[in-house]
C-alpha cells in the first residue's frame, strides 16, 4: 500500500476550501494551516498563465522529518503516511527545520503538526476532507499499488510533477500538469 | 514578470514568511556544547598524553566549568523544547539517523563524566576540600583509579559532540546554507579552537599559554581554509546554494559575518597571538575573548541565516 | 407597560447619527473569546464527532446548499458539510459554506436588541434593551406611520431567508415595497432581457447546463473567483469532458487562466464584441437555421440590423482582433446547441445592461441551446403552499408610483427605487417613512452612499435586523439581532433545478445571546401590530410539518434526509426535436425583435453605445469577488478572514512603474467626484490587470470597529461608487463607470474619527 495524492493545476481554482475543511475536519487552530494555496502567474498582458497549487506535506517516501526526529515522533504509518505522534514530540522543531516544503507547524500547544492524509477517515474508507470538499474535483486520493485507485488511473492518464524533487525527498503528492 | 503568492494568506508562526523555529537558544547551546567539548578533548589528551602535570591548565583548572557549560546549555536547549513535559521521550529510544538524538545520548554521557573529572579536580581550586561522606570517597578512589579509561572515554564522547553541533545543522538538506558536510568539522574546529582559547585563560604557566596560541593558531587557520571551501562548494552547487551563499556574499548577514565571525573572531585574535608569540605583549583574555566572541557568532548567523535559506519552488 | 417611554428616543428626521455599536459589547469579548481560545488549544488528536447531525442549507450566499451540522460530544459546532443527494452543492460546500461556522462563532455578533437614545449632552448612543420592548417600539411607530402617512409608507429591504415572514408581515400591514439588492445591483437586467426574448427569467440557480456543455463563454462572469457552488462543480466537470471555454474579461480572471480563448477586452465594450458575433454567426450561416425559423420572431430585422456590426468594426472598439472574433464565433457554432453563452449575474455595469444581456439571449437564441442539451435546461421548481392565512390587503400604492412610469419592464422591486422613492423630492411622488431591512447591508451595497443615507436620514423609523454590527446597524433606530442560520429553523428552501427539490433548515444549536429567528421577529411583531390572524400558528416547527404533509413528507423526514428530491412533473429538460412551444412573449415566440421594448418606447434590438473613458492618471474601478469571502457579510468571519483578511489593489507593472508604486505599498484611492476611501489599501502590482483600470475584492474597508477583524482592513469600492449609470430599461444601477487615481497620504480632515 503506498497513498498518494495528486491535485489538477488546470481544475484548482485556488478557492481554499481544501484549507478551510482541513481546519473544521482537524481541529487545526486558526492562524495555522496544514494545507495552503500557491498562485504562480507568468507572461505579460495579454500573454499570460497560472499554475495553482494546493499544497500540504508531501508524505515523502524518504523523509528527512522521520529521519531527523530524535524521538520517533515523527514515524511512518502503513501506506507511507507521515504522521506525528503529539505525546512523543517534545517540540525540538527538527522536523520543521528538515522539511523543504515548510509542510509543518508548531502547534500552540506545543507539539508539530501537520496533514496527517486525513488517516482517521481513510481508516473508515472516506477520502480525505480537502478531497472531499473540493468544488472543482481536482483532487485525487488513493493507494497508487492499486492500479484501479483514483490516484494510479489519473497519473496513468495524465503530465504530473512533484515539488522539489532534487531535494530527493520522493514526494508523494503528485501536481498534474 | 513571473508572481508567485500564497493566496490562502498563510502565516503559521514561526514558519512565514520565513522559518524562524531556532532563536538563540540552539546556537547558545551549540556554542557552549562546541567548547565544552573543546576543553574535555584536550583535557583528556593531555591526561592520555601523560602530560598532566606540564599542562595543568588544560587537564585540571579549565574542565571545572565544563558541568557549568553544559547544565546552561542543556538548559537553553530544555527553553527551546515547546513540548517540555515531553523531554523524557529522547531516552525511550535511540535513532541512529538524527543527530538530536545521538547529540542527547551524548550528553546524557558525558554530563556526568564532566561532573566526575571536575570533582577529580576540585582540589586545583579548594585544596582543602573533602569529601566528607565514605562513599563519595570511595568513589573518588575508583575514579582515580580509572582515570585513563575515563579520559579516553572522554575523549571520544567530545569528539562525538565537537561533530554533532556541527552535524545537527548539515543534516538538514531543507536549508541550502546549512546542507554542507563542512559544517561539521568547521564546528568540531571551531569548538576546539574556543576550547584551546578558554585553556589559555586556565593556564598557569607561560608554557602551556604559548602552547595553547600556537594550538589555536592552527585551528583558526584550519577553520578559514573551511570556510573557504564551504563557499567554493556553495558557489559551485545548485542554484539553491548559491542563493544561500550569496546571504554571506553580498547578501543580508554579509557584514556580520565577515566582521564579527572572520574580522573580529578569527583574523584579529590570530594577529595577536602572533604578536603575543612574537613576545610583544598583548593582554591574553582579548584574543581569548574575541576567539569565544567568533565562535558564538559563527553559531548565530549560521542558525539564523541557515533558516533564511531556503528552496525555491 | 412601555419601558421606552422612561428615555428620549430620537426619531427625528434630519439626524440621524451613525453609532458605532463598540461601545457597548465588552461582555461580547468575553464570551466569544472561548471559542477562540478553544481553537487555540484544540487538541490536534482527532476529536470523536458526535453522529449526531442537522441538517442545514448554507446562509453565506444565495445558492442555498444543502448541508449537514456537525457537533462534537460537548455539543459545540464542529463542521459543515454539503449534503450529497443536494443538486446545488452535491455534497461538497464552497469555501465560504464550509467557514459558515464562523458566523456562529464569530464573537462580534450582534447580541441584544438595541435602541438608539440621546443622551444628555444630545449625543446619539444604543442601549440594550429586551425584546419586548424593541418590539413594542417598533409596532408603535409602524402604527404611528400608518396614522400618518399611510401602511404603504413603509418598506422592506431584505437578502436571505428571512424575508418571507417579514415580507408577509408587511404586506400584511398594507405595503407592497418589497426589495432586494439581488435585483437591480445585481441581477436585474438579465431576466428582463431573457424575459423579453425567452419569455422567461433565470432566476437562481440559473438553468445553465454546464455539466454537458461542449463550449462556455463567460462574459466577465468569473467562475472560480464567484464561487455559486453548482456552477463552478459543473464547469469543472465539463472541462473533463473537454469542453472550451472562452472568456471575455478585461482582467485575467481564474477562469481565463483554464480557457482556450481569452478575450482581454477594453472595459465597457462588450456589446460590440456580441454584436460581432451576432453578424458573424448570421451572416457565415452558423446559426441553427431549423430553431431559428421555428421559433424565433424578427431575425430578418437582426441580420439586417447588424449588417455593419463586423469583427473589423468590433476590432477597433473592443482590441480584440477580427479573426479572434470570427474563430470564437465558429467555436460556438461547432458546439451548438450545448453552447452556453453565460447570462452571467451581477451584471449591473454600464446603463446598457439590458441590451448587452439581450445580445447574450440573442445569440443563445441564434445558436439554439436554449432548451437544449448542453445550453440551459427547462427547470422545475415544486409548489409548496403558505400556511393558509387570511389575503393581504391592496396597498394602496407602491414605490413605482412615485417613478412616473419609468421602469415598468422591471419585474421585482428595484432596492435603489425604494431609496429614491424616500427622499423628498419636487419630480417624484415621494412617501415612504419606515424601513425594515433585512440581511442586507445597504450602505455597501448600494452605489451612492450619500443618496443611501439621505434617504435614511429623511425616515421616521429604520428598523435593521441583522447578525453583525455592519454599517447599516449604525443608522438604525432599532436593532434587532438575528441568531445565525445555524441557530434557527427557517423556511424551506425550494428552489428549481433539473429536478424539483426541497431543503430543510434547523438548528443545530441554541442561539447564542439574546438573538431570535426572523419568522419569531416578524411573528411578534404582527402579534404587537394586531396582524396575529397572518401567522396564525404556535410553534415555526408545525408550520414546516403542515408544509411537508401537502407535498408527501414531513418534518420527522426531513430532519432525517435534509434533502428530498422530487420525480420531474413538467416533462422533459430539454425541448424533443420539433416540439412545438409557445413562448411567454407577445409573440409567442423567442423575440430576437423585442415587441415589449418597442412597446415601452427602447430599442427592440441591442445597439453599441460608447461609454466615458478614464481621464488621464485615473483608472476604471473594477472589482468582484474572492472565492473567500461573500460580498461584506463574511468579512469579519475568524475562518475566512483567516483566509483573507484584507482586499489588494490589482495595478498593472506599467502603471506601478509611472507611479513609483512597489507591492504592498498602501495607497489610498480618490474618485472622479473627490471622494478618498476611508482607508488605504495595498498595492498588488501584477500583470492579470490591464493598464487602463484597477481591481479589487468587494466588501472590505469596514469602518466600523465593532468589527474587529474587518475593520479598516483595504478599501470599500461601494465608497467609491458615487457614479451611477442607470440602465433606463428596468433601473439597474452601472457600478463600473467610476475612476480613480492613487493618493499617497490623507489630510486630516479627510480622516474619519
Ligand atoms: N465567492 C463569492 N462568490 C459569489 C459571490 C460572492 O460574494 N463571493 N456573490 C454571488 C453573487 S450575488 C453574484 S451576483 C455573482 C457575481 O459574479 P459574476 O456575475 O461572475 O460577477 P461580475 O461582477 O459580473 O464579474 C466580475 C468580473 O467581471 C470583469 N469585468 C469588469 N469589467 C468588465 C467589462 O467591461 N467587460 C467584461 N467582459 N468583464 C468585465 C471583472 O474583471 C471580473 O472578473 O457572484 C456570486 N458568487
Ligand atoms: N460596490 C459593490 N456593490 C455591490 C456589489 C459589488 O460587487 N460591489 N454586488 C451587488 C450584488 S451582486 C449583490 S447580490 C448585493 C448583495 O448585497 P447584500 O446582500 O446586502 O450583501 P452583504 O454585504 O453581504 O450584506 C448582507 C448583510 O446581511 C447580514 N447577514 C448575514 N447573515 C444574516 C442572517 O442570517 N440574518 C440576517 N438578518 N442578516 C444576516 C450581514 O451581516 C450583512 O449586513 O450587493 C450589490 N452591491
Ligand atoms: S478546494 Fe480544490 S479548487 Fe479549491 S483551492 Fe483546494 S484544490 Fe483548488
Ligand atoms: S513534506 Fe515535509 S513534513 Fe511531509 S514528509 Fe516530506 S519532509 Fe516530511
Ligand atoms: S518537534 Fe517533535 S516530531 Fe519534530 S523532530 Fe522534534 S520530537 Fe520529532
Ligand atoms: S489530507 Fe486531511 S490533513 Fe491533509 S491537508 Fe487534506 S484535510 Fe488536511
Ligand atoms: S455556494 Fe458556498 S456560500 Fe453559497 S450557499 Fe453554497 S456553500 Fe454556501
Ligand atoms: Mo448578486
Amino acid at each position: 500500500m503506498r497513498y498518494a495524492m495528486a491535485i489538477d493545476t488546470k481544475k484548482c481554482v485556488g478557492c481554499s476550501d481544501c484549507v478551510v475543511a482541513c481546519q473544521t475536519e482537524n481541529n487545526v487552530p486558526i492562524g495555522y494551516c496544514r494545507d495552503w494555496i500557491v498562485e504562480v502567474t507568468d507572461g505579460t498582458y495579454p500573454q499570460l498563465e497560472i499554475e495553482i497549487r494546493s499544497e500540504r506535506c508531501n508524505h515523502c517516501d524518504n523523509a528527512p522529518c522521520v529521519r531527523c526526529c530524535p524521538t520517533g515522533a515523527s514515524h511512518f504509518e502503513p501506506g507511507g503516511i507521515v504522521t506525528v505522534t503529539h505525546n512523543k514530540c517534545i517540540g525540538c522543531g527538527a522536523c520543521i527545520a528538515s522539511c523543504p516544503y515548510d509542510a509543518r507547524y508548531s502547534h500552540p500547544d506545543g507539539y508539530v503538526d501537520k496533514c496527517t492524509f486525513c488517516i482517521h477517515r481513510i481508516q473508515k474508507g472516506e477520502k480525505p476532507a480537502c478531497v472531499s470538499v473540493c468544488p472543482t474535483k481536482c483532487m485525487y486520493f488513493g493507494d497508487l499499488e492499486d492500479p484501479n485507485s483514483d490516484v494510479s488511473r489519473i497519473l496513468k492518464k495524465r503530465k504530473y510533477k512533484t515539488l522539489i524533487p532534487e531535494a530527493g525527498t520522493k514526494p508523494q503528492v503528485y501536481y498534474l500538469i | 514578470m513571473r508572481e508567485e503568492l500564497i493566496t490562502s494568506g498563510r502565516l503559521n508562526p514561526h514558519i512565514d514568511p520565513h522559518l524562524e523555529i531556532w532563536h538563540w537558544q540552539i546556537p547558545l547551546y551549540l556554542f557552549l556544547g562546541g567548547l565544552a567539548a573543546g576543553i574535555l578533548f584536550f583535557a583528556a589528551l593531555y591526561t592520555i598524553l601523560g602530560k598532566e602535570d606540564k599542562y595543568p591548565g588544560a587537564v585540571r583548572r579549565a574542565p571545572i566549568i565544563v558541568p557549568f557549560l553544559l547544565i546552561i546549555g542543556l538548559t537553553a536547549l530544555f527553553i527551546d523544547l515547546r513540548h517540555k513535559l515531553f523531554f523524557w521521550q529522547l531516552y525511550t529510544t535511540i535513532r541512529l539517523q538524527s543527530p538530536m538524538s545521538w547529540g542527547a545520548w551524548t550528553l546524557l554521557a558525558i554530563t556526568p563524566l564532566s561532573f566526575a573529572w571536575a570533582a577529580l579536580h576540585i582540589r586545583e581550586f579548594f585544596p582543602n576540600w573533602d569529601w566528607k561522606f565514605t562513599i563519595l570517597k570511595e568513589i573518588e578512589k575508583f575514579l582515580l583509579q580509572y582515570k585513563l579509561t575515563m579520559a579516553w572515554v572522554i575523549i571520544i564522547l567530545s569528539v562525538i559532540l565537537g561533530i554533532y553541533t556541527g552535524i545537527l545543522f548539515s543534516a538538514f538538506n531543507a536549508r541550502p546554507l546549512w546542507n554542507t558536510s563542512i559544517l561539521g568539522p568547521l564546528f568540531l574546529t571551531s569548538g576546539l579552537s574556543a576550547g584551546a582559547a578558554a585553556i589559555i585563560l586556565f593556564a598557569t604557566t607561560k608554557k602551556e599559554r604559548v602552547l595553547f596560541a600556537k594550538i589555536d593558531l592552527m585551528l583558526i587557520g584550519i577553520e578559514l581554509f573551511l570556510i573557504i571551501h564551504m563557499f567554493m562548494g556553495f558557489l559551485a552547487s545548485t542554484e539553491v546554494q548559491i542563493e544561500a551563499a550569496n546571504l554571506f556574499l553580498g547578501g543580508s548577514y554579509t557584514a556580520p559575518f565577515w566582521i564579527f565571525v572572520v574580522g573580529m573572531g578569527m583574523v584579529v585574535p590570530a594577529i595577536l597571538e602572533i604578536l603575543e608569540l612574537r613576545h610583544i605583549k598583548v593582554p591574553v583574555v582579548i584574543p581569548v575573548v574575541l576567539v569565544l566572541f567568533g565562535s558564538v557568532m559563527l553559531r548565530f548567523i549560521i542558525a539564523y541565516a541557515g533558516q533564511f535559506s531556503r528552496w525555491l519552488y | 407597560m412601555l419601558l421606552y417611554q422612561k428615555n428620549t428616543i430620537v426619531m427625528v428626521q434630519n439626524r440621524r447619527d451613525f453609532i458605532k455599536i463598540s461601545s457597548l459589547s465588552a461582555a461580547g469579548v468575553i464570551l466569544g473569546a472561548p471559542y477562540l481560545r478553544s481553537a487555540v488549544s484544540a487538541i490536534g488528536k482527532q476529536e470523536a464527532l458526535n453522529l449526531q447531525r442537522t441538517p442545514t442549507y448554507c446562509e453565506i450566499c444565495f445558492w442555498k446548499c444543502a448541508g449537514w451540522v456537525y457537533k462534537n460530544d460537548d455539543g459545540s459546532i464542529k463542521k459543515i458539510v454539503g449534503n450529497a443527494d443536494d443538486s446545488n452543492c452535491n455534497g461538497r460546500l464552497c469555501p465560504r459554506g464550509t467557514g459558515g461556522v464562523g458566523m456562529y462563532y464569530d464573537e462580534d455578533r450582534l447580541k441584544t436588541p438595541l435602541i438608539r437614545v440621546t443622551g444628555k449632552n444630545g449625543e446619539q448612543t444604543f442601549r440594550e434593551a429586551s425584546w419586548d420592548e424593541a418590539l413594542d417600539l417598533v409596532a408603535q411607530k409602524m402604527q404611528q406611520i400608518k396614522e400618518k402617512h399611510g401602511a404603504e409608507c413603509t418598506a422592506l429591504f431584505t437578502h436571505g431567508s428571512g424575508g418571507h415572514y417579514l415580507g408577509n408581515l408587511l404586506k400584511a400591514f398594507g405595503s407592497g415595497n418589497i426589495a432586494a439588492p439581488s435585483y437591480a445591483q445585481c441581477r436585474g437586467p438579465r431576466e428582463v432581457a431573457f424575459v423579453a426574448t425567452f419569455g422567461a427569467g433565470l432566476d437562481s440557480p440559473e438553468p445553465t447546463d454546464i455539466r454537458d456543455t461542449r463550449c462556455l463563454v463567460l462574459i466577465g462572469s468569473h467562475l472560480g473567483e464567484n464561487m455559486h457552488n453548482g456552477q463552478v462543480q459543473e464547469m469543472s466537470d465539463a472541462i473533463d469532458k473537454g469542453a472550451s471555454i472562452i472568456t471575455v474579461d478585461p482582467r485575467f480572471s481564474t477562469v481565463a487562466a483554464k480557457s482556450k480563448f481569452w478575450l482581454p477586452i477594453k472595459p465597457a465594450t462588450d456589446n460590440a464584441l456580441l454584436l460581432a458575433w451576432i453578424h458573424e454567426i448570421i451572416y457565415n450561416e452558423w446559426y441553427d437555421q431549423k430553431y431559428v425559423e421555428k421559433y424565433t420572431y424578427g431575425f430578418d430585422q437582426l441580420k439586417e440590423h447588424v449588417r455593419n456590426f463586423t469583427p473589423e468594426w468590433a476590432f477597433g472598439i473592443t482590441t480584440i482582433r477580427p479573426e479572434i472574433i470570427t474563430e470564437t464565433a465558429r467555436e460556438m457554432a461547432n458546439a451548438a446547441p450545448s453552447v452556453i453563452i453565460h447570462p452571467g449575474r451581477h451584471v449591473t455595469w454600464y446603463g446598457d445592461d439590458t441590451q448587452r444581456l439581450r445580445a447574450v439571449a440573442i445569440l443563445n437564441a441564434l445558436l439554439g441551446s436554449w432548451g437544449r442539451r448542453g445550453g440551459f435546461y427547462q427547470p422545475e421548481k415544486l409548489s409548496v403552499p403558505e400556511h393558509p392565512m387570511p389575503s393581504f390587503p391592496k396597498p394602496a400604492r407602491t414605490w413605482r408610483d412615485a417613478m412616473n412610469g419609468k421602469y415598468a419592464l422591471a419585474d421585482l422591486a428595484l432596492a435603489s427605487g425604494v431609496c429614491d422613492a424616500t427622499i423628498p423630492s419636487p419630480n417624484l411622488d415621494c412617501s415612504i417613512k419606515g424601513w425594515i431591512v433585512n440581511g442586507t447591508n445597504l450602505i455597501m451595497t448600494l452605489p451612492d452612499q450619500k443618496k443611501t443615507i439621505e434617504a435614511i436620514q429623511n425616515l421616521e423609523l429604520l428598523v435593521v435586523i441583522d447578525t453583525m454590527p455592519m454599517e447599516i446597524t449604525g443608522y438604525a433606530d432599532v436593532v434587532l439581532p438575528e441568531c445565525t442560520y445555524l441557530e434557527r429553523w427557517d423556511d424551506l428552501r425550494v428552489v428549481h433545478g433539473r429536478e424539483p427539490n426541497i431543503a430543510l433548515r434547523m438548528p443545530a444549536a441554541e442561539p447564542k445571546y439574546n438573538t431570535k429567528p426572523a419568522y419569531w421577529i416578524a411573528k411578534e411583531l404582527a402579534r404587537k401590530m394586531g396582524l396575529g390572524a397572518y401567522f396564525d400558528w404556535e410553534n415555526f416547527e408545525d408550520v414546516l410539518d403542515w408544509q411537508l404533509k401537502q407535498i408527501g413528507s414531513s418534518l420527522e423526514e426531513m430532519k432525517r434526509i435534509g434533502v428530498k428530491n422530487f420525480p420531474r412533473e413538467s416533462g422533459p429538460l430539454y425541448f424533443a426535436e420539433g416540439e412545438d412551444i409557445e413562448f411567454d412573449t407577445n409573440t409567442g415566440k423567442i423575440e430576437l425583435y423585442s415587441t415589449a421594448f418597442e412597446a415601452e418606447g427602447f430599442d427592440p434590438m441591442p445597439g453599441y453605445t460608447p461609454h466615458e473613458e478614464p481621464p488621464a492618471g485615473y483608472y476604471r474601478l473594477n472589482y468582484g469577488r474572492a472565492p473567500m469571502h461573500t460580498f461584506s457579510r463574511t468579512s469579519n468571519n475568524p475562518n475566512l478572514t483567516d483566509l483573507m483578511d484584507h482586499n489588494v489593489l490589482w495595478v498593472n507593472p506599467k502603471v506601478a512603474k509611472e507611479w513609483g508604486l512597489s507591492n504592498g505599498q498602501p495607497v489610498y484611492l480618490e474618485n472622479q467626484d473627490g471622494v478618498v476611501s476611508d482607508f488605504p489599501i495595498k498595492v498588488r502590482v501584477t500583470e492579470r490587470i490591464r493598464f487602463d483600470s484597477v481591481y479589487m475584492v468587494h466588501g472590505f474597508g469596514h469602518a466600523d470597529k465593532k468589527l474587529s477583524r474587518a475593520y479598516g482592513k483595504g478599501a470599500s469600492d461601494s465608497q467609491l461608487i458615487t457614479k451611477v449609470l442607470t440602465d433606463p430599461i428596468m433601473g439597474g444601477t452601472g457600478m463600473r463607470g467610476n475612476f480613480v487615481t492613487f493618493r499617497f497620504e490623507k489630510k486630516e480632515s479627510e480622516v474619519k474619527s
